[in-house]
């Protein structure tokens, strides 16, 4: 019992984690229509520089704010290549995002080398009805849920998160009242950045990060945003907790090889779920 | 207040405006008319400058504010944040002056635009605009998809704010009879070009016009 309940608070963590970048590619997709497949790359580059950052000796707290500013950088650049150019087409900055991706890699190697790297996260772990939980684990739970609140609070509350949602909810109209779409989309992919740069720093302390670690990260973190019709950030976070926990009893019960099949299977069920339901709605539509 | 001169909006290879030159005086509110597909929304979105002209110029003194066609209000928000963002331009947030001309949308504040009628959708759209403080206003199809006694409700609004406030007004329109009973001037699109312009009244009384858009009852 203590096992199963290690693996589900551990699952949680690892959900949770895998819920930060979802949230970045909602973010983005909500704003610009666009599927950004560098998503991952922002906690890659965020995951590298916080454990040079650390290796420099800066402090904790300053080191991991520095790379989560340096992921949003990231992102906003991204956004400049993926539509920055008036008229790009959702398709074609998907395609830009993929080969922002493949171009991170070269940066990456040039600057980290092709070794995975860690960092120091926070020591210790705590006993919780008989399950052990490392303490960086309650921290990536702890940050997740400050940050999705924090989110809510400022796409519900803030003017400039209503003018993300209008956007997103009808860009001719955005036009109509003078919203610029595309300077709204590039902050939206700078805060997919800064999304995608929190779970890097959170992750790392867990697992040694390398350049291509942004594929684990994208194929789950796009499993569980498809979750949420790659609109709705809280259903992502569901479908990122489910991940999360199915991933981590798979590997906890002797299937560890199977954890990114596991996501891509739980991913093309749901597409495959999400077809049938929308093409049914068509068909009665006609 | 509006001089458009020598306009060639195009689509790819299709051409949308071919050489349309108009002139909206301040103070003045005046139609345009013609079918579907004869450029009236290309216009609206090009004095609005959502488009850009292939060649020719528009020029407008002040600030234009577009009521679209099918109302495009952003459904999931509430009413009182759609309006709230029609003040982008302004800086203007609050949206009390408009509840003040419109009060019902006082009472509609907090419910989702996407769920009310067409009457009370078109009514949004119009305090959205109105929260610009725009000094040129462009109704795209007042009256696409409503009762007649709600069009009547906003053509009243819309006839007071250009009477008692010198608000300058072009009214989009198919429903050629509502247009000629609120508008002085007007002007008739036909496949992108301009065919005939006028006072409503010698327009009314123009068999072509009158056959084409007013069922053929000269008035």
């Amino acid at each position: 019992m203590s096992a199963f309940l290690g693996y589900l608070l551990n699952g949680l963590a690892v959900g949770c984690a895998i819920a930060l970048i979802a949230s970045g590619l909602v973010a983005v997709h909500r704003v610009t229509g666009v599927v950004n497949f560098a998503q991952g790359t922002f906690a890659v580059v965020a995951g590298l520089c916080v454990s040079s950052l650390l290796g420099l000796g800066l402090p904790h707290g300053l080191s991991e704010v520095a790379a989560v500013l340096v992921a949003a950088l990231a992102g906003l650049l991204t956004g400049l290549a993926a539509i920055g150019r008036p008229g790009t087409t959702p398709l074609s900055s998907l395609i830009v995002t993929l080969g922002v991706g493949v171009l991170a890699y070269a940066v990456e190697i040039v600057l980290w080398g092709d070794q995975p790297r860690s960092a120091p996260g926070l020591a210790g772990s705590v006993t919780v009805a008989g399950a052990r939980i490392q303490t960086q684990h309650l921290l990536v739970i702890a940050v997740t849920a400050v940050t999705f609140v924090l989110l809510a609070l400022f796409f519900g509350r803030t003017y400039l998160g209503k003018a993300l949602t209008a956007c997103a909810s009808n860009p001719y109209a955005a036009r109509v009242v003078g919203l610029d779409v595309r300077r709204l989309g590039l902050l939206a992919f700078a805060l997919g950045g800064l999304l995608g740069g929190i779970a890097g720093v959170l992750v790392t302390p867990l697992r040694p990060i390398s350049f291509d670690t942004d594929v684990t990260l994208i194929v789950n973190g796009f499993a569980a945003a498809v979750f949420g019709g790659l609109t709705r950030p809280v259903v992502a976070l569901a479908g990122a907790l489910l991940l999360g926990v199915a991933e981590t009893m798979a590997a906890g019960y002797g299937y560890g090889a199977h954890q990114l099949e596991v996501a891509l299977g739980l991913m093309l069920v749901v597409m495959i779920v999400r077809a049938g339901r929308r093409s049914t709605i068509h068909q009665e539509a006609v | 207040m509006i001089d458009v001169t020598g306009l060639v909006v195009s689509y790819g290879s299709a051409t949308a405006l071919d050489h349309v030159t108009l002139s909206i005086r301040p103070g003045e509110m005046v139609a345009l008319l013609g079918p579907n597909g004869a450029g009236k929304s290309t216009l609206a979105n090009t004095l609005a400058g959502l488009l850009t002209p292939a060649s020719g110029t528009v020029t407008v003194h002040g600030r234009l504010a577009l009521i679209p066609e099918g109302r495009q209000l952003f459904p999931d928000l509430s009413v009182a944040d759609n309006l709230a963002l029609g003040g982008w331009r302004s800086g203007q947030r609050d949206p009390a002056p408009v509840y003040t001309l419109l009060p019902r949308l006082a009472e509609l504040a907090p419910r989702r635009a996407g769920v009310l009628s067409g009457g009370e959708q078109q009514m949004v759209a119009f305090g959205r605009a109105l929260m610009s403080h725009p000094d040129v206003l462009v109704v795209d199809e007042l009256s696409l998809g409503l009762a007649p006694n709600v069009t009547s409700g906003l053509a009243r609004h819309l006839v007071e704010l250009n009477r008692e406030r010198g608000l300058t007004v072009l009214l989009i329109e198919q429903n050629a009879r509502l247009a000629f009973e609120l508008c002085e001037r007007a002007y008739v699109l036909e496949s992108g070009r301009l065919v005939a312009e006028g006072d409503c009244a010698d327009l009314a009384g123009d068999p072509r016009v009158a056959g084409a858009y007013l069922g053929g009852a000269i008035t």
